[in-house]
């Protein structure tokens, strides 16, 4: 029997359809999930107190600091190093040995399981440069982490700038570092943005990596030198050790609650700058 | 190269101000993308004040000559070149110029009309502003003349700040030569500037053409070669990287010296 076109199409359709309600309802599930079971015990002293006995009572804001200062430094340093080095690969170098040898080595740092990166930075960072367990440690683990995803994104995102602008930038007489600033930048930048959302999202979730390098203590970090437990790691040690799961679900609707907030601000902060590049 | 004959006629039909020294020579050029030549051994003269056009079949190196002479060429890592370009008598290619000052002065428009993703405004000011100029009235006063200059400003002066990329194909190719002529530059290059735009927003730019003629020296790549015949002054033909022949336009349409021109020009080929 053959089936019509129309009804090939139908099917198709809710093939489709019910693949993407599959994405959805996974992701909402596992939300939803979390949400429930840690919602109750996230209250306002849980956000802004110490824990105590292990994390069995008390709060996670020494978590929540470390977090950000990692992820925050994380960012600030792999940012501005991806995004340059995405620059110098399309606008300032032809394709040569030298390009596919670096775009070679960003994917197969990317393809590096965390947990090795983890080690590296133990030996790298916390001992040769003698950091040992800290916030700048893990810093710098996630930044050669997270570098091969923003070096990738903003390449694509600069690729994408259609090369008549270039030429318009030039035959107005603007200097390269200028059509690469005024006009080539002001283009991608929203993808630049998704990309360093990405990575984001990547440090702050990120667990092995940063076990190793940035350590578990449970003490607030006064500055970058002193050793720091992230929301994730904290989650995972209260849950691994079986210290308290209450406490563990109520960390991680802070982590997710918190990557959502990440994610709707950089959202926002996109459309603003597309808006005023119009 | 021109000859003695097309010398004589010219001042005939530039006027009285017409001065003989050449805006723009070409000598022994000759330009390559890798191995590939596709200029051979041009020799041509752009004088000021005339609007020279350029005529010839698909990749016979126009467009490569026009992006010679502003030197959009060497951002092209394969490109190469022997010979001299002298604006004004002096060797564009020598390592002292400056580039982007010359590309001001030698002012480019491309076959596609491409705005940048800004307002009206942002894309007249843009080259301005990248070379400097800062005062909002200095710049207000250039968007306004070039504007004019470029018979768009009746259209747009209300709308400024819109984004350019809302007006039409035609409406855009005119805030193109626009923004160039913000610059005030002294030679306009116009690769194939109407060839994707209706016979109004064609019969526009020629009409702007036909005033800034007093102002610029102005070279026309063309396919069409009835804009060729009444959008300019001298003709040239170009053909598979070779100039094949340069003269006054009437006499090239009329009166070609070659018979690989008048078989162009009446279709035989191209």
């Amino acid at each position: 029997m053959r089936i019509s076109p129309a009804n090939t199409q139908r099917m198709a359709v809710t093939f489709l359809w019910s693949l993407a309600l599959v994405t959805v309802g996974v992701l909402m599930f596992i939300i939803a999930f979390i949400v429930f079971k840690g919602l109750p015990h996230v209250t306002w002293s849980f956000l802004t107190e110490a824990p105590k006995s292990m994390g069995r009572e008390g709060g996670v804001f020494p978590m929540i600091v470390g977090t950000l200062m990692v992820t925050g430094l994380a960012v600030l340093i792999a940012a501005p190093i991806g995004v340059g080095t995405a620059i110098y690969l399309t606008e300032y170098t032809r394709e040569s040995r030298f390009t596919h040898v670096i775009r070679f080595g960003a994917d197969c740092l990317a393809g590096i399981p965390s947990i090795i990166f983890g080690l590296f930075g133990f030996v790298f960072f916390g001992m040769v440069l003698g950091f040992g367990f800290s916030v700048i440690s893990g810093a710098m683990t996630l930044t050669i982490m997270v570098l091969p995803t923003i070096i990738r994104t903003s390449e694509e995102a600069i690729r994408a700038v259609p090369a008549s602008y270039r030429d318009v930038s030039y035959g107005l007489g603007t200097t390269r570092w200028q059509m690469v600033t005024r006009v080539v930048l002001r283009s991608a930048l929203p993808g630049i943005c998704t990309g360093v959302v990405l990575s984001i999202g990547r440090s702050i979730s990120e667990t092995a990596a940063v076990m190793l390098t940035a350590g578990s203590t449970l003490n607030m970090p006064k500055s970058i030198f002193d050793p720091s437990r992230t929301l994730a790691l904290h989650f995972y040690t209260l849950s691994r050790e079986g210290i308290s799961m209450n406490m563990a679900y109520a960390t991680a609707t802070v982590l997710i609650l918190t990557i959502l907030a990440i994610n709707l601000f950089a959202y926002w902060l996109m459309q603003r700058f597309v808006a005023r590049a119009k | 190269m021109m000859d003695s004959h097309d010398m004589e006629n010219i001042p005939l039909i530039v006027g009285a101000n017409y001065s003989i020294t050449p805006k723009v020579t070409v000598r022994n050029f000759s330009a390559s993308f890798n191995s590939t030549k596709v200029l051979r051994n041009i020799n041509l003269e752009i004088f000021p004040r005339e609007r020279l056009a350029i005529i010839g079949p698909a990749s016979g190196g126009k467009t490569t000559f026009l992006r010679s002479l502003n030197r959009l060429n060497d951002l092209d890592f394969d490109f190469s070149m022997e010979g001299q370009v002298l604006l004004d008598g002096k060797d564009i290619f020598s390592p002292d110029v400056d580039v982007p000052e010359l590309r001001r002065r030698i002012g480019m428009l491309y076959a596609v009309p491409t705005s940048l993703p800004w307002s009206i405004y942002d894309n007249i000011v843009f080259g301005p502003r990248m070379s400097g100029i800062r005062s909002r009235s200095r710049l207000d006063a250039m968007v306004e003349n070039s504007l004019k200059a470029a018979v768009l400003w009746d259209e747009v002066r209300d709308r400024l700040k819109e984004p350019a990329m809302n007006l039409s194909g035609g409406q855009q190719q005119r805030l193109c030569l626009a923004r160039v002529l913000a610059l005030e530059p002294e030679v306009l290059l116009l690769d194939e500037p109407c060839s994707g735009l209706d016979p109004i927003s064609t019969a526009k730019i020629e009409e702007a053409l036909v005033e800034l003629k007093s102002k610029y020296s102005i070279v026309l790549v063309t396919n069409n070669t009835k804009q060729a015949a009444r959008a300019s002054d001298r003709t040239a033909f170009f053909l598979m990287g070779e100039l094949i022949e340069c003269g006054l336009t009437k006499q090239v349409f009329t009166n070609p010296k070659h018979n690989r021109t008048s078989q162009y020009i009446t279709g035989h080929f191209g």
